[in-house]
């Protein structure tokens, strides 16, 4: 490294190892400066602002309140339980339901029978079609009067709820359309369960085995690295549900959907309470990392590595 | 699965004779079948059926919209309410186009800067990659929520408010999933091309043009399919940033629809919501194949 910073500035050419070096560093260029610009630069900003009062946009006002934000969220702000409330009770039912949804359906289109490539094209469209024209179509399919949901609903004879306009059902309801979206997870549970060893199903024949022990002492065994990875991507990302939320539902009724990321916005860009958004933020990221770490902690338990312990 | 698989030779000719029909190989195969497109084909309807009612919403006149039980399909297909909600209350050809030139700028600032990142990451020797790629890894994990906030006071200092810059920029600084997407690929081909190459005097950046480029294009697909639609889609970006509305982009400007004439004209709604739809899906339908395999080997290597 020292040779090369050297020959560079004594413009002797360099030899091929150096070069490489250099273009090493040229090459992740644009990254390092967004790191530093867009990600590192304003993870401290942030940090800074999180133990401020600062409202608005004027740097003049900004008063130094220690951890007053961070006690006043966790002893003083019933909003905030509210928040974390409502987006475990969505993060829970969107993660359970959406792995194992994608865990069934992926087994299903493994089978390699007629047709099975049409509907995995059907299974996985819907989770590219993200954003706010399917939250609006939502909007439409859960119409308490005339909404496609209910009507199926009253085909088998139950009477549907208000879904989001009920305090009650508008968590279940953002719950049901997130798991319309499993098609992402499915694909990559697909892939998982084509890496199993054919080998290991025929020695489980041999043995006796049925369909059941082959699920739970086979393919569960083998997927288990993928579905944890499922099961981490899935916690971290439905513990910061928006679109939907902005689009769907705005937190209401009442605070029935309030969830915490819309907390943030709203303390954010509606209020410019940017000390206090900071201190959210942040205590939302700790939320994720120990979460991530107790699965990490938990896998033991239930994740099997093939290649022995990573 | 293995049963589909497996056709063990001793089982065929005599061995059958001695079984009941609905005990042989063949029969059982068509048994195994007929179960899993009994639990799989209703799920696959009603994973379809959204789209479909979508469609048939968006073409129903007006008093066909709030009928109960559900009319299928509308009497006589309104393609009008596409033209007429396109052009009712906001000026969305100017979205469109806003739209379009954003997602496509970001998408080449996104395979710039990622496949360089990526190729350094996975083909060039230098000390110190493996803290900046720990680097890389790290900011996966940190949620957007924690940089958004002085991200936006960043770009307001800057004066960038209510200019595309905030949307248009950062792109081009790379995108650590891309990245770690990218090196993946780049990593499953042998190292010797590119010794070679070296050896014959061409330069790293030859290198990644000429030889490694060309070989990871279900990679740089996937990333060109998961770039557009997230760009297209962009709600929260635009809506913080943008306020004049001949600068705002498709998904902002549909949810002001809504509040609009969300509680009333569904047809126009469904009809312009898939018209935004629509380039989604048809560069998922172009990209088909390349993207599952990319998807695929993220999936099993993440």
């Amino acid at each position: 490294m020292v040779l090369t910073i050297s020959a560079l500035i004594r413009r002797r050419p360099l030899t091929l190892h150096q070069r490489e070096q250099v273009d090493f560093y040229i090459a992740i260029l644009p990254w390092l400066l967004g790191l530093i610009l867009f990600t590192g630069g304003p993870v401290l900003a942030s940090l800074i602002f999180s133990v401020t009062n600062w409202t608005g946009m004027n740097l003049a006002e900004v008063k130094w309140v220690g951890l007053e934000n961070f006690r006043t969220l966790l002893f003083d702000d019933g909003l905030f339980w509210i928040a974390t409330v409502n987006t475990f009770y969505y993060s829970f039912g969107a993660v359970t339901l959406g792995t194992m949804g994608a865990l069934f359906v992926a087994i299903l289109l493994n089978q390699n029978l007629p047709g099975t490539t049409l509907l995995r094209v059907i299974y996985y469209l819907p989770s590219i079609t993200s954003g706010v024209a399917i939250s609006i179509l939502w909007i439409w399919l859960f119409n308490p009067q005339v909404g496609l949901v209910n009507y199926l609903l009253s085909v088998v004879g139950i009477k549907g709820p208000l879904w989001l306009g009920s305090q009650d059902w508008v968590k279940p309801a953002l719950i049901l359309k997130s798991t319309w979206g499993i098609g992402a997870n499915m694909i990559i549970i697909l892939a998982g369960l084509q890496g199993v060893p054919v080998s290991l199903y025929e020695a489980a024949k041999i043995d006796g085995a049925n369909w059941w022990h082959e699920f739970r002492h086979v393919t569960l065994p083998m997927l288990s690295p993928v579905l944890f990875f499922v099961v981490v991507i899935s916690v971290i990302n439905s513990l910061q549900i928006l679109t939907d939320v902005l689009v769907m539902t705005q937190g209401g009724p009442g605070t029935a959907s309030f969830v915490y990321v819309y907390y943030i916005y709203q303390a954010a860009f509606q209020y410019l309470k940017m000390g206090y958004a900071s201190a959210l933020a942040w205590i939302l990221f700790a939320i994720i990392l120990a979460l991530t770490l107790l699965q990490l902690w938990g896998s033991k338990r239930w994740v099997y590595y093939e290649g022995g312990e990573h | 699965m293995s049963e589909t698989l497996i056709s063990k030779p001793q089982m065929t000719g005599g061995a059958v004779k001695s079984t009941p029909w609905y005990q042989s190989r063949r029969a059982r195969n068509i048994i195994h079948a007929l179960i899993v497109y009994a639990l799989i084909l209703p799920g696959a309807c009603v994973f379809i059926l959204p789209l479909l009612w979508m469609i048939s919403t968006a073409l129903k006149p007006s008093n066909e919209i709030f009928v109960y039980p559900p009319q299928w399909l509308p009497s006589s297909p309104q393609w009008n309410n596409f033209s007429e909600g396109w052009t009712a209350y906001l000026n969305f050809n100017r979205m469109f186009m806003n739209t379009l030139i954003i997602t496509v700028n970001n998408v080449i600032g996104n395979l710039f800067s990622c496949c360089l990142a990526a190729y350094g990451f996975a083909r060039l020797r230098a000390p110190g990659k493996n803290f900046f790629f720990a680097l890389v890894l790290a900011t996966m994990l940190l949620p957007v929520e924690v940089t958004i906030i002085p991200q936006y006071v960043l770009f307001t200092k800057l004066g960038w408010n209510n200019t595309w810059r905030p949307l248009m920029v950062p792109p081009w600084f790379g995108w650590p999933f891309f990245i770690f997407l990218l090196r993946q690929f780049f990593m499953s081909i042998p190292m010797d091309l590119d010794e070679a190459a070296r050896l014959d005097g061409a330069s790293s950046w030859r290198i990644l043009w000429s030889i490694l480029l060309p070989l990871v294009r279900p990679a740089l697909a996937t990333v060109v399919i998961f770039a557009f639609i997230g760009n297209w889609n962009n709600f929260l970006g635009p809506l913080i940033y943008i306020r004049s509305v001949d600068k705002q982009v498709l998904a902002v400007g549909l949810n002001m629809f809504r509040g609009q004439y969300g509680q009333v004209d569904f047809h126009y709604m469904m009809a312009v919501a898939l018209i935004v739809l629509l380039p989604v899906l048809l560069i998922f339908f172009f990209g088909q194949r390349l993207f599952v395999q990319g998807i695929a080997l993220t999936g099993i290597k993440g």
